[in-house]
């Protein structure tokens, strides 16, 4: 088998432990969505809602892919499991890739609840213009937080203090995600007189961002869990 | 011993290049030391005294003879934990000295740049009337600090040191790839988010001789300054990794065989 098709197991087997245990269902999505409610009482009014309802979904998805991620990894550490497929000679690279397909699949349904949930509670519409750019706007994001996501937490996985470790290296890393990735779904929605146009830009940033780190996250992951 | 050299073994010349076996000084060092405390009185009186008050920025402009230097030995370290990652890494003996050398950077590097994010915080309360901008540079230096930070918390993750230098050695590499993106992200975001800002240039195109003069001195101030630092921790780390790594009781041997000659000469001066 190569990499790819290892990599496919490792991805539907995280699915599956996600699917079996509900935990996705159960415990994050709500967490995101009462996320979203804070944000309300905190920034009250309508309009100022309206104004940042992009950057609060995508802050929401930051704080969500934390829990996500150590949830990824609890899996693996806790039975050594993460050693026992390095025993088996299982190639880094296919976990690596394999449990950041994992993750972004679950990010990717985290992100469009996010997104009903800005339209139902912070009154966002979707033009029909703005579609292509928000699905594309979506991909790429979610394939440059998955990619840190994975590497990150592997590397904390199984020392203590991890959970306070992973948002320290997480954040200032994805910080150019939440950026572009804001603007991106700013333009796709039209918010603040914002037009399709200006997000594409932010696309290539989110794509740069996300193959940079695809690669890196391949090479480095072996190195980091090897020990 | 006037250089850090960075394949040093825990082992070897940390024990026998002192003879009182205190501290980590040595002549390269004490000079080093010596020249620092020589080039921050000048500093010192060049910056303060002698360098001429701005015309726009009156006395607050002689902040940035501390602000600027420090920022430039800031990234001069991170090039420096960067490199030394890399030699860790892909080097054949996986020599811990350059992991050493890579850490204590990276710490220095981290406190220059928290002194000028507070110095240019001052500077820019006195100039622009508040302590911050969301200016690309100012915003991508903060998070900057933060993801040294982050490097440093992973070298005290615990494990072996082999397991942290490797560990460190790929954040260390990472924060490469990392920065540059931050940057390119946050100057896109401001370019388009604002309009052209107050702050971009200081006024000064023309920078008066002396005050020039007396930033050179900064950079040199501080350079050593690095240098003076850097040399000493690499080696306080080497004797921490000395101390892990064998039993308390022979660090403690060695230690006592180390101080034995002094204690003699002591003993002998005593008696006579």
């Amino acid at each position: 088998m190569n990499t790819l098709q290892i990599a496919r197991l490792v991805a539907a087997k995280d699915l599956r432990i996600e699917w079996n245990s509900r935990v996705f269902v159960n415990q994050v999505l709500p967490f995101a969505g009462v996320t979203m409610v804070i944000f309300a009482f905190a920034l009250d009014a309508d309009s100022v809602l309206q104004r940042v309802a992009p950057g609060l979904v995508w802050l929401a998805t930051l704080f969500s892919l934390l829990v996500l991620v150590q949830r990824a990894f609890a899996v693996e550490t806790a039975d050594g499991a993460l050693d026992a497929l390095r025993v088996a000679g299982v190639d880094p690279r296919a976990i690596y890739l394999g449990k950041a397909a994992a993750l972004g699949v679950q990010l990717l349904v985290l992100e469009a609840v996010l997104l009903f949930a800005a339209v139902v509670l912070y009154g966002q519409t979707i033009p029909a213009g703005g579609w292509v750019l928000l699905v594309t706007t979506l991909i790429s994001a979610t394939c440059g937080l998955a990619a840190v996501g994975t590497l990150y937490g592997g590397l904390a996985a199984g020392f203590t203090g991890r959970e306070t470790l992973l948002p320290l290296l997480t954040f200032p890393a994805v910080a150019p995600v939440l950026i572009g990735a804001t603007r991106a779904v700013e333009a796709a929605l039209g918010t603040a007189g914002a037009v399709v146009s200006d997000g594409w830009p932010w696309v290539g940033l989110l794509a740069v961002f996300a193959v940079a780190f695809g690669v890196g996250g391949a090479l480095a992951f072996g190195p980091l869990i090897d020990e | 011993m006037t250089t850090t050299d960075p394949t040093l073994s825990p082992t070897g010349p940390v024990g026998d290049r002192r003879s009182s076996g205190a501290g980590t000084g040595t002549r390269g060092t004490r000079i080093i030391g010596i020249a620092t405390i020589v080039a921050m009185g000048w500093l010192v009186a060049f910056g303060l005294g002698f360098s001429p008050e701005d015309r726009d920025q009156r006395e607050s402009v002689r902040l940035l003879y501390v602000h600027v230097p420090t920022i430039w030995i800031a990234y001069l370290a991170f090039i420096v934990t960067a490199i030394a990652s890399v030699m860790y890494f892909f080097g054949k003996k996986k020599s811990l000295g350059w992991d050493r050398l890579a850490g204590a950077s990276a710490e220095i590097g981290t406190a220059f740049v928290a002194v000028t994010l507070v110095i240019g915080a001052m500077w820019g309360r006195l100039t622009w009337g508040v302590f911050w901008q969301w200016d690309a540079r100012l915003t991508t230096t903060a998070l900057l600090f933060v993801t040294y930070i982050g490097y440093l918390a992973v070298r005290r993750l615990g494990g072996t040191h082999e397991q942290r230098a490797r560990r460190s050695a790929v954040i260390g590499m990472l924060a490469v790839l990392e920065i540059p993106l931050v940057h390119w992200s946050v100057r896109l975001w401001r370019s388009l988010h604002q309009e052209a800002t107050v702050l971009g240039t200081d006024g000064d195109v023309s920078m008066d001789g002396l005050m020039l003069f007396s930033l050179f001195i900064g950079v040199i101030a501080f350079s050593l300054l690095y240098v003076w630092l850097v040399m000493h921790r690499t080696r306080v780390m080497a004797m921490e990794d000395l101390l892990d790594d064998r039993d308390l009781d022979e660090a403690l041997a060695a230690r006592h065989a180390e101080a034995e000659p002094v204690v003699a000469a002591g003993n002998e001066e005593g008696t006579a």
